[in-house]
């Protein structure tokens, strides 16, 4: 396995208390695969992936507890110096802001070369030359004209192409990309989505999509892991996942977004709002919410449930999961 | 068909690119709006779709009257808008509201919910007597799904959904007849979107109100409107009932846009083409000639760029879902939206005859084609 | 019966109906409350009750401030010194311009623990008596300034146009006047012994600066969609720029001019140094401190005591600039 995060909690120290952001999450990914983390804001999907990448602002944050295993290996025990060559090298982030992401003072060129001088300690033309050549790779046409141009100059989706050249760089095996295509209009996010899903395949590198959009997931996930409220509430192949959700929430979800290939009657709404990270509720945090809601669920945290076994495991964290698959 | 309700014939709107500092000469405009005209009928939603910087947003704006069109005209009720002296617009004003895209930055933050609600009642003190409006801005908070009790808070006390709820309410504190709602759920989380729709559409109903609503988002889109408007690069494009676009759109930019809106349904990876468009939209300050979408276009021949081509009904759709208007010169059908049905709710309108079943059928040729 | 919303930010705890007490914290107050309508809907009922608390930005700034042990300090400090402004004779029981000539740079005596100046003149007294001037002058040179500023800057930001670029222009050129060159020059040919000479001079060099302020965050506040709401619902500029513009754009102002305040003092003191400021027999700060500053090997004690009144009053409304824009600043919310 190429990384595992197992039991990762993360607080936030805030004015009012402290905030759980992640409570226990769980989740997988192997070389060649792509992993949807999918979740409303606040759920603690960026969180986590934070806390992968070791971004974390910390204070206010803090792992309070669980183990992160990039081949084999656990990054929370790590040294720090250990931990920042792995960093850009062999696991990189691409972010959703390419623009606030990018060095406005500097040329895409020397921010790309950048990677290569410091990473690998190439000579500057040398380096300047791999630029070139990772534009390209991210078919950025007329890489070679535009190689000294500022990230202003670039359009939206041109600079998010930079952002994965970027990530790119060094050939990471792991790449998570934290809600790439929310700012593009859908056009151009049919292009950067394209282009990420081509250069997995040819590099063979395990991808961690985090995204709201269920569209986006069910167009280039194998497996989706759903999170709420700081939990993963349900994790399986993205198939069976449309097919017959095992969580309320994530069948919620599903019933909630209006669709492009039918007219459709009234939507489905969850009631209320994602809770408060100070106040989860007790028992299960999506209870105030859930049409199925027991007593049980707001006494009893669910545990993960296993729902079927093979090939990929499907868990959901549901008291009623069998009612749930089977309504 | 009665007289529409809203009528917008060739707005345009330019923005001019100046330079210098005290004395100003103009290099060129921006031009976001280039000649746009629709209809609104009584109790119908029409949505308006594009991408960033199609000039969906400046049309909303000049319908509402906060920017003036540089040249065109907007009717209401068969009186053009554009040009009334300020009383005659502040009478207008009371029958078309607009509803803001982010709930965050369209609520003063210094004013309680309920002066948010009230202040329509304080610009038009005809429409409420003083002693009303307290009761009359609790009975908004209602109709919107809010407690009365809350109208002494503050905005910050509130989440987006409620935000929005409450920049509905504001909305529809003059009773007015028509409602333009500028991407009113796209700030908004997922599970929270769908609340906001389905009020927005009880009250169309229960005030039996008229929409322009405009949004980038194509599904959100087709769920709402009776009719659609696609635009690209201040102009429509195409227009029609939601299934003479979505199910049969005939422009090419339609279709690209369509096919590249993911679906929520992995089945449709197999059996969906994408159009995948190369390059970016050009800038609306040197916008391409002819056909302002040639250069992004697969099917773009030299007569795209030496004529512009009008958005009418192309002439060899005589009759069917395919004959409504499509500025193309070689307007052709191609299905992009793939049919995956899902088991629980029946497709809720009879497939046209025309179309294949399911899947993707090939692409019927105009006439003129070669 | 349309589907309610639940409050922003509901704990959606089942409290047992217990009271948090509401004990000056940013949150809780509202908390409380929310707690027990929660728990109602939970229950599936109607929320009820009074549900009435407001909270505004401004409430909760102070929430804030309140805590702020910044805040604290200097505002008693202030308090203090506003007081002693106005009552010198609160803590002061002789006359600061009794002076005797035999006692001229005694170091500390009982009854007159800081000594005596050049002329014989009681350092406390006159300590204290100085208070008056400083922070008659600050507070009026900064209302002036600021009121002038805002008020320009704020017409400036909000109609733009030329009425904007002149007044940049304007602001620019009083911007390039330097100070004490401007004081030494328009000051020496004035002759009264008020206040007011200094005060209006400071109000001139003042009020570009506010109105740079002001006129920046207008334009910002102006560009937020509930302006462009209360204009599509047809509000007049009167209307938007009071109602709507100006409530959200006065915190910058009220921070820059805090702190303008304790160096608007200082640079009181400095003219007064040069002998262009406020002239005697107005007792001030900048004029004991010239005067002292002669004799500084012989007696040291003549300009510590009004230099340190001096520097501890320019800290506190420092301070309390900090503390204000700490609590006012949406960015650290």
């Amino acid at each position: 396995m190429l990384l595992e995060v197992r039991d990762l909690h993360v607080e936030f120290t805030t004015r009012d208390g402290v905030a759980k952001a992640v409570n226990g999450v769980d989740y997988s990914v192997d070389a060649g695969e792509t992993l949807a983390v999918l979740g409303e804001s606040g759920s603690g999907k960026s969180v986590t992936a934070q806390a992968v990448m070791g971004i974390l602002d910390m204070p206010p944050g803090r792992i309070a507890g669980g183990e992160i295993l990039f081949k084999g290996k656990d990054l929370l025990t790590m040294r720090e110096e250990e931990r920042r060559r792995i960093r850009g090298a062999e696991m990189a982030m691409i972010f959703q802001d390419a623009l606030s992401s990018l060095n406005p003072v500097l040329s895409v060129g020397a921010q790309l070369g950048e990677m290569y001088e410091v990473h690998r300690g190439l000579s500057r033309k040398v380096a300047r030359a791999k630029a070139v050549e990772l534009m390209d790779r991210v078919k950025i046409p007329a890489a070679r004209q535009r190689v000294g141009d500022y990230p202003h100059q670039f359009s939206g989706g041109m600079r998010q192409r930079i952002m994965i050249a970027m990530a790119l760089a060094l050939e990471p095996s792991l790449i998570i990309a934290d809600e790439p295509t929310t700012a593009l209009d859908v056009t151009v996010q049919a292009q950067v989505m394209d282009l990420l899903a081509e250069l997995q395949r040819e590099l063979n590198m395990g991808l961690i999509l985090i995204t709201h959009d269920l569209g986006v997931v069910a167009d280039v996930a194998d497996k989706i892991a759903v999170m709420y409220a700081g939990r993963i509430v349900e994790s399986a192949p993205v198939h069976e996942i449309y097919a017959a959700p095992a969580h309320p929430y994530t069948r919620g979800l599903l019933d909630s977004i209006p669709r492009l290939d039918q007219k459709g009657q009234e939507l489905y709404a969850i009631k209320g709002l994602p809770p408060n990270l100070l106040h989860i509720p007790p028992g299960c945090a999506f209870n105030p919410r859930c049409p199925m809601a027991q007593p049980v669920c707001r006494t009893d945290v669910p545990p993960l449930y296993e729902v079927t076994e093979s090939p990929v495991p499907r868990t959901t964290a549901c008291h009623f999961w069998k009612e749930c698959l089977h309504a | 068909m009665p007289e529409p309700i809203l009528e917008v014939k060739e707005l345009v709107k330019h923005y001019p690119l100046t330079q210098g500092i005290l004395f100003k000469r103009q290099i060129g405009a921006v031009r976001a709006v280039d000649g746009v005209s629709f209809g609104l009928h009584q109790g119908e939603t029409l949505g308006i779709v594009g991408e960033s910087g199609c000039g969906k947003s400046t049309v909303a704006k000049m319908l509402v009257n906060l920017e003036r069109p540089t040249s065109g005209t907007i009717s209401y009720k068969g009186e053009d808008i554009t040009r009334l002296p300020a009383r005659a617009l502040k009478a207008v004003r009371r029958n078309i509201q607009m509803v803001f895209q982010d709930p965050y930055t369209s609520l003063n933050p210094r004013m309680t919910v309920g002066d948010i609600i009230g202040e329509p009642y304080e610009i038009h003190p005809e429409v409420a007597p003083k002693g009303d409006r307290r009761r009359k801005v609790q009975e908004l908070l209602d109709v919107v799904g809010l407690n009365p009790e809350y109208i002494n808070r503050y905005p910050h006390q509130f989440s987006g959904g409620q935000r929005q709820r409450i920049g509905i309410a504001r909305g529809l504190a003059l009773r007015p007849e028509v409602i333009v709602a500028d991407e009113p759920v796209s700030a908004l989380d997922v599970s929270v979107q769908a609340q906001v729709v389905n009020l927005l559409e009880r009250l169309q109903d229960e005030f039996s109100l008229s929409y322009v609503f405009i949004a980038h988002d194509l599904s959100i889109v087709r769920h709402i409107s009776d009719r659609v408007g696609v635009m690209y690069l201040g102009r429509i494009v195409e227009t029609g009932t939601d299934t003479e676009i979505y199910e049969h759109p005939t422009h090419p930019y339609t279709q690209a846009l369509l096919s590249a809106v993911p679906v929520p349904d992995p089945r449709a990876r197999a059996i969906r083409e994408r159009i995948i468009l190369s390059g970016d939209v050009p800038s609306p300050a040197n916008p391409p000639s002819g056909c302002r979408f040639r250069t992004r276009c697969w099917k773009a021949q030299e007569r795209c760029a030496v004529e512009v081509p009008p958005l009418a009904v192309p002439q060899w759709f005589p009759s069917g879902p395919r004959a409504h208007p499509s500025a193309c010169h070689f307007a052709a059908e191609k299905r992009v939206v793939p049919v995956t049905a899902p088991p629980p709710s029946p497709p809720p309108a009879a497939p046209p005859p025309a179309a294949p079943p399911t899947g993707l059928p090939g692409e019927e040729r105009p006439p003129g084609d070669r | 019966m349309p589907e309610r919303d639940e409050p922003a930010y509901d704990p959606l705890q089942p409290g047992e109906g217990e009271a948090i007490a509401p004990t000056g914290q940013g949150g809780p107050m509202d908390l409380a409350l929310d707690e027990a309508e929660s728990l109602e809907k939970v229950l599936g009922d109607e929320p009820t009750g009074p549900a009435e608390k407001a909270r505004s930005l401004w409430s909760d700034a102070w929430h804030q401030l309140r805590r702020n042990p910044v805040f604290i300090v200097s505002s008693l400090l202030i308090l203090f010194l506003v007081l002693i402004a106005i009552w010198p004779q609160l803590i002061a029981s002789g006359d600061p311009l009794h002076c005797d000539l035999s006692k001229s740079q005694q170091g500390s005596a009982p009854g007159h623990p800081f000594g005596y100046d050049t002329q014989g003149c009681d350092v406390y007294t006159r300590t204290v008596y100085g208070a008056r001037a400083s922070i008659t002058v600050g507070v009026c040179a900064t209302l002036g300034a600021a009121l002038l500023g805002s008020a320009l800057g704020g017409l400036a930001g909000f109609f733009g146009h030329w009425g904007d670029a002149l007044l940049s222009r304007i602001a620019d050129i009083f911007f390039g006047i330097p100070v004490v060159l401007g004081g030494l020059v328009f000051l020496s040919v004035v002759t009264s012994t008020t206040v007011w000479p200094v005060v209006g001079f400071i109000v001139l060099l003042g009020w570009p600066q506010l109105a740079r302020i002001a006129r920046g965050s207008v334009i910002t506040a102006k560009q937020n969609d509930y302006v462009q709401a209360a204009r599509a619902l047809g509000a007049g500029n009167t209307r938007l720029l009071l109602r709507h513009v100006a409530p959200n754009a006065v915190a910058p102002v009220i921070v820059v001019a805090t702190i303008a305040l304790g160096t608007y003092i200082a640079l009181e003191a400095t003219l007064s140094f040069l002998g262009v400021g406020l002239r005697p027999p107005t007792v001030s700060w900048g004029i004991d401190i010239s005067n002292a500053a002669s004799q500084i090997r012989n007696a040291p004690h003549m300009l510590l005591y009004p230099a340190g009144a001096l520097s501890l009053t320019v800290l506190a409304f420092i301070m309390l600039g900090d503390a204000v824009r700490d609590a006012l600043d949406p960015k650290l919310r």
